[in-house]
């Protein structure tokens, strides 16, 4: 699945924003009772120079295409930032975007 | 659900075998709270997270997200934290189906600081509890919902 991404440094932060596709289904359980676990994303990892920064732990209760922003200190014009997503159906996606 | 039953069970199809799948991941994705994300009380999810949950109500927490919303299916949220050392920012909806949203963990060298969408099932409050140096603290925000986004 796509995703966007893209970090930048402003007032001495590196501002990362991401927006991944994903259809983030909650689970549920119908009349009858019978549950189904849905499809979302439980797990974004977002590293800098191989140490992660932040983790997103997540539910359904995140919208479809999930947009997350952060911000850290540390990262330089030209350094790499790499995201890892992880659905609960074992699905993954990974993206590395430059700062600047 | 208000899916038709055909889709409905075209679903129940498709996921069947990932349940097999969801069960062996839950034991690779320790870190996942997964009682904290299937309690139905916000009591439940913070006690789930935290051993001790009691937090302190503080003006530290900026909670930017809309007074109103028509639609509650895409509800930004960006949380500001004017406090040193922030560990964490768990993000609760309080009177969804499951209210626990979203936790984020932070290294020391992030600041405090998210922004995200969420879901919100009617008018209530987000509730933010901030780890920070060892310490949680609290914030609410109220949104009107119109139409809930959890309802199919």
């Amino acid at each position: 699945m796509s995703m966007r991404m893209k970090a930048y440094n402003e007032e001495g932060l590196t501002v990362v924003k991401a927006l991944i596709k994903h259809p983030m289904e909650r689970p549920s359980t119908n009349e009858e009772g019978k549950e189904t676990p849905g499809h979302f994303i439980q797990e974004v990892i977002f590293e800098h120079g191989g140490q992660q920064v932040m983790s997103a732990l997540l539910s359904g209760g995140v919208s479809k295409n999930p947009f997350l922003a952060f911000k850290f200190k540390g990262g330089a014009d030209g350094d790499m930032v790499k995201l890892t997503w992880t659905d609960n159906q074992g699905g993954t996606g990974t993206k590395e975007v430059k700062i600047g | 659900m208000n899916l038709p039953r055909r889709t409905f069970l075209k679903g129940i199809l498709a996921t069947s075998g990932a349940v097999a799948l969801g069960t062996l991941l839950a034991a690779v994705m320790a870190d996942w709270p997964k009682t904290a994300f299937q309690s139905e009380t916000v009591e439940g999810a913070l006690n789930a997270l935290f051993e001790s949950p009691d937090s302190e109500e503080t003006d530290k927490i900026t909670i930017i997200a809309p007074d109103m919303a028509a639609n509650g299916n895409s509800i930004p949220v960006e949380v500001k934290v004017d406090l040193p050392k922030v560990e964490s920012i768990t993000i609760i909806a309080d009177k969804n189906p499951v209210p626990l949203v979203a936790r984020f963990k932070f290294a020391d060298n992030a600041e405090g600081y998210v922004k995200t969408r969420i879901r919100m099932a009617k008018t209530s409050n987000i509730v933010t509890v901030v780890k920070a140096d060892g310490k949680l603290y609290t914030a609410r925000r109220q949104v009107k919902v119109t139409v809930g986004g959890c309802g199919g």
